[in-house]
């Protein structure tokens, strides 16, 4: 399996290959989760840290999970009760957690970059748990895998990214992965939260939903922050839901097989209708679910197995 | 104390010299230029196949002191610049305190009398503390020794009080420099706003941002006729108003710096924060405009915006890092490699941007030229010699380059101040 990298720090420097590759592995430990007994000896003696510098349910729990099902032992950092509030630097505080002799690092910080610039000075296995509004490599492969149990293949669907596209790492990596594995990306969302220069990035960019959503396969929609209404993204969350929240009646221009998904938190009735949101047609559980057989794969590739000579 | 420079290559924009010359000094001013000058009994620098220039200038300098001296003192800042091969900085005035009274200006210029190997010129704050509110006395602080008005990195946003700035400094034949940014558009930006911005999710400082400014101070130097210089342009549209307010003959110059010449903002995927600077690395499309701006004649001066900042301040993630480049050591070699020996620019235009354009800028009216009685201040120069930046061997207190490792051709190997020997 051909999965070269000493971190994962986004999913922007991978190949099609690893992409696959993580998702192949990440197969192979979904059925782990569903056993009377959910362990097994993978990563025994393995120490890793959860270094969550921002608030997270779903991401740090399920790494945590994850790293507890392959038998790896993990600690909880979080940004509050920590040396941090009294100014301890980033690189100070990896540096002394890193001397408690940790395996793998899972970073989550607001600065984008904040991952890379860890894994210039420490020993450990970084993984990026969400960089600002860069990347989020690990959502990014759970859409995926998710979006593979559900239409088998992504290459050429149709993905409709609904939203803050601007501000979200979510977007990001989900726009780099998916135009590695072939799928057709429209982002759709106020221009002022999706600036024209995105199309570079290899997608179209729509800021009508209901013409977007003709034909679409996926949906996948954002959370909306209130402070971006503050800053004048955007007029008021009333306006914003009239135009872009995924309603049952936007929902039907869609392909009758369409799946909604949402990296959640969500917030019912502003982005997407609540009905939607608990329908036949969301995957936002799955996608949960899923998170962790994919989040076992990562660090089995980083972390499992003999030793090997990396490069990244 | 006398000296001869014998058999240089003297390149004199001023008065247009380019010729084998030797040069005598005697009391800190040249007294003779001549082919051959003959005579013993004094301290002979054989300058073969050397170039020999009039003393570069630096007319954008962030020294530290007061307050500041983690980063960079009024010695080390000077010893960095004789290194770089300038014999005169101008230092802005974003110290602690902020030098905008007579006490701050003097303490610059008595601490760089007693510690500086290079000749300081302070440039003092437009406004009290640099809040963009109310003038400081400028004529009080010209009197004092500064050269020059600038609130450099706290951009003056009201326009009435730009337009009062430029009113009041008519009355000194004093210029206001321009550090241009709207703060409202940049916000908390980091790098430019475009592409890799975006794609790297890093908060976007827009050109826009700059373009607002410059156009500002264009039509209100217009209105005042009072003279203005634009610190670090760095925006393709910049140039363009720069271009045709120098056609409607506004009193109006510009500075690049190296750094906005000759990176641009793909560098910053790396996330190295030494590639963290205000204004920021631009696009390629603005650097090809710099460079054609610099080509064509429109851009006066190169200036370093030397920013030193220390290790531990720049050992950060991005967001937390502070805005600026360390320049006084990698400019020359930069220019020359990258702009002199790629015929961008002839070594005589170099010259010119470097010394005799800042000296006539700032008022400096001994300085910029080798001519009899002029302050005997020279740079010399090797062309064909290659050099490798290394940031350890920076005299300057902070190393924050992001040209460490850059093989360079080209690089001052000889700084005089008034007749004395500063470098090596």
């Amino acid at each position: 399996m051909h999965f070269d990298h000493k971190h994962l720090l986004g999913i922007e420097p991978l190949s099609k290959e690893e992409i696959l590759a993580v998702l192949d592995t990440a197969e192979s430990f979904l059925e782990i989760s569903t056993r009377e007994v959910k362990k097994v000896p993978t990563l025994r003696g393995k120490t890793v840290i959860n270094l969550f510098f921002e608030p997270s349910t779903r991401t740090r729990s399920s790494f945590e999970l994850a790293a507890k099902r392959l038998s790896a032992d993990i600690i909880n950092f979080s940004k509050l009760a920590s040396s941090v509030v009294k100014g301890e630097t980033l690189k100070d505080t990896v540096l002394n957690l890193e001397a408690m002799q940790s395996d793998a690092i899972i970073i989550r910080h607001s600065c984008p970059g904040a991952p890379h610039y860890v894994s210039t000075f420490c020993r450990s296995h970084v993984i990026n748990a969400g960089d600002g509004a860069h990347e989020h490599p690990t959502q990014a492969l759970l859409d995926a895998f998710t979006i593979r149990q559900e239409k088998k293949n992504l290459d050429g669907l149709k993905v409709l990214i609904v939203g803050d596209i601007l501000h979200s790492r979510v977007a990001r990596s989900n726009i780099f992965l998916l135009n590695k594995l072939g799928a057709r990306v429209v982002c759709v969302g106020p221009p002022s939260l999706l600036p024209q220069e995105f199309e570079k990035l290899g997608v179209e960019c729509d800021y009508n939903f209901d013409r977007a959503i003709e034909g679409a396969d996926v949906i996948m929609m954002l959370r909306i922050q209130l402070e971006r209404q503050q800053k004048n993204f955007f007029p008021s969350l009333r306006e914003y839901r009239e135009i872009f929240s995924l309603t049952q009646k936007r929902f039907r221009r869609a392909k009758k097989s369409a799946i909604i998904m949402h990296p959640g938190p969500i917030n019912r009735g502003v982005e997407i209708s609540t009905d939607l949101a608990d329908s036949t047609k969301s995957v936002i559980l799955k996608q949960v679910e899923n998170g962790i057989a994919v989040r076992m794969a990562v660090l089995y590739l980083l972390l499992g197995g003999k030793e090997r000579e990396t490069t990244d | 104390m006398r000296l001869l420079i014998k058999n240089g290559r003297v390149i004199d924009p001023a008065s247009g010299t380019d010729d084998t010359l030797d040069i005598l000094i005697d009391k800190g001013k040249f007294a003779h230029i001549k082919p051959k000058i003959e005579e013993d009994g004094l301290k002979v620098i054989d300058a073969s196949r050397l170039v020999v220039a009039p003393g570069f200038i630096d007319m954008h300098v962030h020294l530290r002191e007061p307050g500041q001296e983690d980063k960079e003192t009024i010695m080390t800042g000077a010893s960095a610049a004789a290194r770089g091969g300038f014999t005169s900085i101008a230092c802005m005035p974003n110290t602690t305190p902020v030098n905008d009274t007579r006490g701050v200006t003097e303490y610059i210029i008595s601490e760089a009398k007693r510690n500086a190997v290079v000749k300081v010129f302070p440039i003092a704050a437009v406004t009290k503390g640099l809040c963009g509110e109310e003038l400081t006395d400028m004529v009080d602080l010209k009197s004092a020794g500064a050269v020059a008005f600038s609130d450099d990195g706290h951009p003056i946003e009201n326009s009435l009080v730009m337009r009062r700035a430029l009113e009041y400094s008519k009355l000194l034949d004093t210029l206001i420099i321009d550090h241009c940014e709207d703060r409202n558009l940049s916000g908390d930006g980091i790098m430019h706003e475009g592409y890799y911005s975006y794609k790297l999710g890093i908060r976007g400082i827009p050109a826009s941002s700059e373009e607002i400014m410059v156009a500002r101070d264009i039509i209100l130097a217009k209105k005042t006729d009072a003279k203005v210089h634009i610190a670090h342009l760095s925006v393709k549209g910049a140039v363009e108003l720069l271009k045709q307010a120098k056609k409607e003959n506004v009193k109006i110059t510009a500075e690049v710096t190296p750094h906005h010449l000759f990176l641009n903002d793909a560098h910053l995927e790396s996330f190295d924060t030494n590639l963290k600077v205000n204004p920021p690395l631009r696009s390629s499309e603005d650097v090809q405009a710099l460079l054609e701006a610099v080509r064509g004649g429109y851009i006066d001066a190169f200036a370093t915006d030397h920013a030193p900042h220390t290790p531990d301040e720049k050992d950060v993630e991005i967001d937390q890092a502070p805005f600026g480049i360390n320049g006084l050591e990698t400019a020359v070699p930069l220019l020359l490699d990258k702009l002199v020996n790629k015929n961008i620019i002839t070594l005589e235009k170099f010259i010119a941007m470097i010394s005799t354009n800042p000296a006539r800028i700032l008022g400096l009216k001994n300085k910029g030229k080798i001519s009899v009685g002029a302050d005997a201040d020279l740079t010399i120069l090797k062309l064909h010699q290659e050099v490798v930046v290394d940031k350890n061997q920076f005299r300057s207190k902070s190393h924050n380059t992001p040209f460490h490792g850059w093989k360079l051709k080209g690089v001052p190997v000889m700084t005089i101040v008034a007749g004395k020997i500063v470098f090596p």
